[in-house]
């Protein structure tokens, strides 16, 4: 019996908890519409490359339609409604959310490629929360420190990207509507399913029609939201080159904005740090949804003296990690969500191994179909090596030594970006200089990638500004 | 991070050397370690993955009673099972070793010889601890002369708290000493660490170093006597401490996890733990044991559901 | 023979050439440029330095070297430094008032009203330097065995174009909740208006305040404004002082390493600031860490 291994046989969860339409329109005005002008495009599910559903594209009369419905729905309706009942809602949606987890955790891992443990752990309870949290904020807001009497922006377009659709959709809506304003949201072209099954759980939560308005597209259908001229806020998560082509939209507008965008997060091991934490805060950091993570920590930092150790402690590690079938419950890591995406991690770890780093990946069977990239470590990278300092979004984690506590925050500081940033020592002293000493919006110490409704999140610099989560990130939805 | 382990006898030299040495191993980080327990207890192993780990959880067996009302009768319809565990089906293979009190072992050795079920004596004033140093050995050396192939020795949690780990060491090494037999041969040693009285993972992961550089065959969490017992991880953090002692020094360690693991479910959770963290090779009777009771059955309805496709019932397993 | 004393010819002033405040010190504008500074009805003031391009560079260089031992200290330590610029100011009232008089042209009571209501202010910023972080931060209580919490930072740099009419009540406004919290300032002083920001340097040059915390350049903000906006190591751009055009274009510039903004609002620089301002310019930090034994 012993030394025949023990193959986990496959264990997928079942599809048919979803039922996935061939076609969908766009959610405005509390209904599902056609485009004006016709347009669809497809979703793909990146593990298979197969088609799941044709995707109504909003052009400008659309977008303009759903900005209206906003609008009307502000003045008419939700700006006007107590916020004990704004909290209703929310609280409805929050348990809609629970209820149907399964539903969306499979439809999320289906048209993104992230493995169902992830959407289902992670994704879909933390949305729900995210609603649950600012749902007891709607009728407290005289608390919220903008005053005694704060009022709502009014009409917000939001953005979102495709690395956690319902989370950042979740992360977007709940404050705005919490804090009394309403919203046209647009998903990311490559996933916009968990959308508008959300769009969905608005019809059966009977929100007021316009207050939740989806709109589906690409970039084009983006920038027509946020340049609407009767949008009066702007909320986008993406890449820092969209984040500054919308600042310099807003430009000169009375528009309130918040981006949150890419980061280059440095993750310092002491050596002195819990090394088997450490190790799985590193796997956590970077192969977390395939590391298409604004705040992974993909730039791992080791002090010189505990280098040969960690590596082969984290090779280790990285060779029990499971790629294969999303759907599979056992999958650590799941596909890259796009062709594009795939191409652009190649581009770049071949910009490594043409600047001379070491590339190395556990031995790993890539699936035929669908969009795959191995977990890849870099060592021998050095600042001036373009995978130190530019965001890759996928699976691939570049590893820098150092050899004292300054030198380690003089390299974590070395970014145009300020997203996030980790720390691994047992002395607690260290931790908070360290702490205070490091330029990131968020620094996670002893751990990585932990979120939390209640936990202000945003960043420094070209990461972007303002802050989801918490008191903090319901300010940006109030004047 | 770990320190180098050059030699074990100079770490051992003194009292303060062994102390400087368990202390700079590395931390170990609650939060990180129960998170990373919890997602391994969600994988999910289902079909031929599940068939595998129940006769290998059934294989790790060490059946065991405990109690002061032990009879013999009572140990023989306990080894009777540990060879063959469900009577039905002859297909089901024999747990790993039954496991008893001293006094109880030569019924065991009896009922057990020539059955490749080993006898498992627990010895030094288990489960406190609590003796003269004369009598753990003599309890020790009554169990082997009665024909013990392995020996649980509880450690001298006092010692081991208030920092005398020359002590512990010392008297795991005199036990291992009291192990071999006349002919030269020796039972193997299980040095139980009693983990719910050392009460963090800190002293867990030093502890199970100093009990492997003592000599120890096995380390095992507890004696079933104490709260909390057997956990995933501090299971997982003994794994560690397995895993790294063997990069260290070439010498492979066991590891059992008693009381507490009733389930199925719980066997298999702590299987995927021993797969993952401290590797296949460890997914062998000879490295990974169970210390239950009640686990057995639960392993048999399970196994049993799994060939016959039906949920059974309590009945149709034996309750020795 | 009369007394020459008593009726003569009025003394001849000595007139002033005033330059910059960049780094602590008092330097020309390297490109060697001034401009005549009037009073409210037209009449000769002083010759102003005009800032260039290069002196632009230059502040930012120095108050990017001061950021990080004024970002250092400790708030309480901020709060007296502030406060003592207040006692500073307080003793050059006079001074004050009559360069707010004739600049802003205003009577003798609107000006010291608002030379007062300027030394008030610092008082007031002083205060909130050891405030801040209760106000504006937190303990997250997250659904984990984690201590979270988040608190403000300075975001670093800032640029400001200071208020063009209110020349030193707006000039504090807009400066004290820029450098309460830490960070460090290049401001261009209000272009027709200019001389009470110098003076103001001098206060804060002789003040503990230290050296490249604060970098005044008097000059034209439509030509200094927009190699700050573009500075890429600039974190920030307080607009008060631009015209909506010059805003907008500034705005455009900033976001090519995404400056925080603050767009001009048509403050009322005499109505209690509240802390928005202070807020605009803090990062908030939000530090994880396990609980477990």
């Amino acid at each position: 019996m012993s030394g025949s291994g023990f193959d986990y046989a496959p264990a997928p969860e079942s599809r048919s908890v979803v039922d996935i339409k061939s076609a969908y329109g766009l959610f405005i005005g509390g209904e599902f519409v056609e485009p004006h002008d016709g347009r669809h495009f497809k979703t793909v599910s990146p593990a298979s490359e197969e088609v799941l559903a044709e995707v109504a594209e909003a052009g400008p009369a659309d977008v303009d339609a759903a900005v209206a419905a906003a609008r009307r729905a502000y003045e008419r309706v939700w700006s006007l409604m107590p916020g004990r009942d704004r909290a209703k809602y929310l609280y409805r949606i929050a348990r809609i959310l629970a209820e149907r987890s399964r539903e969306f955790a499979v439809l999320e891992t289906l048209d993104n490629g992230k493995p169902i443990k992830e959407s289902r752990d992670v994704d879909v309870p933390m949305a729900s929360a995210w609603f649950f949290y600012y749902a007891g904020w709607a009728d407290k807001l005289s608390y919220a420190g903008q005053g005694p009497d704060p009022r709502p922006l009014g009409v917000a377009a939001q953005v979102i990207p495709w690395n956690f659709p319902l989370m950042m959709l979740a992360w977007k809506i709940a404050p705005a509507l919490a804090a009394g304003n309403t919203v046209v949201l647009k998903p990311a072209e490559t996933t916009p399913l968990s959308a508008l099954l959300f769009a969905d759980v608005c019809q059966q939560a009977e929100l007021p029609a316009g207050v939740v308005n989806i709109v589906t597209g690409a970039g084009a259908t983006g920038q027509e939201l946020v340049g609407h001229p009767d949008v009066d806020k702007v909320a986008f998560t993406g890449s820092t080159e969209v984040g500054k082509s919308i600042a310099r939209a807003v430009a000169g507008s009375t528009k309130r904005v918040t981006l949150e965008l890419g980061g280059k997060a440095a993750n310092i091991v002491f050596d002195d740090a819990p090394i088997d934490q450490a190790v799985e805060g590193i796997v956590n950091g970077i192969f977390f949804n395939q590391g298409h993570v604004c705040c992974a920590g993909s730039r791992l930092l080791v002090q010189e003296s505990a280098n040969d150790e960690l590596l082969t402690s984290l090779k280790r590690r990285m060779a029990t990690l499971r790629l294969g079938d999303p759907l599979d419950k056992n999958t650590d890591v799941g596909a890259i969500n796009s062709a594009e995406q795939l191409a652009r991690i190649h581009e770049l770890s071949d910009v490594g191994d043409a600047e001379g780093a070491q590339r190395w990946s556990p031995a790993c069977e890539l699936p035929e179909h669908g969009y795959w990239f191995p977990p890849t470590i870099f060592t021998g990278v050095t600042q001036a090596h373009r995978i130190a300092r530019e965001e890759i979004f996928g699976p691939v984690l570049s590893v820098l030594t150092f050899r004292t506590p300054a030198e380690a925050v003089e390299k974590a500081n070395n970014t145009p970006y300020g997203l996030s940033a980790g720390v691994w020592t047992e002395k607690g002293s260290r931790i908070l200089w360290m702490a205070d000493a490091l330029r990131a919006g968020v620094v996670w110490a002893n751990t990585f990638n932990r979120f939390d409704p209640a936990s202000p999140f945003g960043g420094y610099q070209e990461s972007g500004y303002g802050r989801e989560g918490g008191r903090h990130g319901l300010a940006a939805y109030l004047r | 991070m770990s320190p180098t382990l050059t030699s074990v006898d100079d770490v051992a030299l003194s009292e303060s050397s062994l102390r400087r040495f368990l202390a700079g191993l590395p931390g170990v980080d609650a939060v990180g370690a129960e998170a990373r327990a919890a997602g391994l207890a969600t994988r999910s192993i289902k079909t031929t993955a599940k068939a595998y780990a129940l006769d290998l959880a059934i294989s790790m067996v060490d059946l065991t009673t405990l109690e002061g009302q032990d009879t013999p009768g009572k140990v023989r319809a306990l080894a009777a099972k540990a060879v063959r565990p469900d009577p039905a089906d002859p297909t089901c293979p024999p747990v790993a070793a039954v496991c008893v009190y001293g006094d109880r072992v030569a019924t065991a050795v009896e009922v057990l010889r020539g059955s490749g079920v080993h006898v498992a004596g627990v010895a030094t004033a288990f489960p406190s601890g609590r003796a003269s140093m004369e009598v753990k050995l003599a309890d020790t050396r009554d169990a082997v002369a009665a024909g013990a192939d392995e020996i649980d020795m509880v450690i001298d949690r006092g010692a081991f708290l208030t920092g005398r780990l020359g002590q512990v060491f010392d008297e795991i090494v005199a036990i291992r000493q009291a192990c071999t037999r006349p002919d030269g041969s020796r039972a193997h040693l299980k040095v139980i660490l009693e983990t719910g009285e050392l009460a963090t993972y800190d002293n867990v992961r030093r502890a199970s170093w100093l009990a492997m550089m003592a000599g120890a065959d096995f380390i095992k969490t507890s004696t079933g006597k104490v709260q909390p017992a057997a956990t995933l991880p501090m299971v997982l953090v003994m794994l560690e401490a397995v895993r790294d002692f063997r990069d260290a020094t070439g010498t492979q360690v066991g590891v059992k996890p008693a009381g507490g693991i009733r389930s199925a479910k719980d066997a298999i959770r702590h299987l995927v733990v021993v797969n993952e963290v401290a590797g296949p090779d460890w997914l062998d009777p000879a490295w990974f044991r169970f210390g239950a009771s009640t686990l057995l059955n639960d392993l048999l309805m399970q196994r049993t559901r799994q060939r016959t496709g039906r949920y059974s019932g309590s009945d149709y397993f034996t309750l020795d | 023979m009369n007394d020459p004393t008593a009726t003569g010819p009025a003394r001849v002033e000595v007139r002033k050439t005033y330059k910059l405040f960049v780094g602590g010190g008092f330097p020309r504008s390297e490109s060697g440029r001034t401009y005549a500074a009037l009073d409210a009805k037209g009449g000769f003031v002083a010759n102003m330095a005009k800032a260039s391009r290069k002196d632009a560079r230059d502040a930012v260089v120095a108050a990017r070297k001061a950021f990080p031992d004024w970002s250092g200290r400790t708030p309480y330590n901020r709060g007296q430094v502030l406060y003592r610029v207040a006692e500073m100011l307080e003793g050059r009232r006079e001074q004050f008032v009559a360069q707010v008089r004739a600049g802003e042209g205003v009577s003798e009571r609107a000006a010291a009203a608002a030379v007062d209501a300027a030394v008030d202010r610092w008082v007031w910023y002083a205060g909130w330097a050891d405030k801040l972080a209760q106000v504006t931060g937190s303990a997250n209580a997250v659904a984990g065995p984690y201590f979270d919490f988040s608190l403000p930072e300075p975001t670093g740099i800032v640029a400001v174009l200071a208020p063009q009419a209110s020349s030193l009540l707006g000039l504090v406004g807009v400066l004290a909740p820029a450098i309460v919290a830490g960070n460090t300032v290049v401001v261009v002083s209000s272009y027709a208006r200019p001389v009470p920001a110098v003076t103001l340097a001098e206060v804060l040059a002789t003040s503990d305040v230290p050296g490249g915390v604060v970098n005044v350049l008097t000059g034209d903000a439509a030509e200094v404004g927009p190699w700050l906006a573009s500075h890429m190591d600039v974190n920030a751009i307080d607009l008060a002082g631009a015209d909506p055009e010059l805003a907008r274009t500034l705005e455009e510039a900033a976001a090519d390493n995404l400056k925080r903004v603050l767009r001009p609002a048509g403050t009322d620089w005499a109505a209690e600031p509240g802390i928005e301002r202070m807020v605009a310019l803090l990062e908030i930090k939000t530090v994880w860490h396990p609980i477990g034994v």
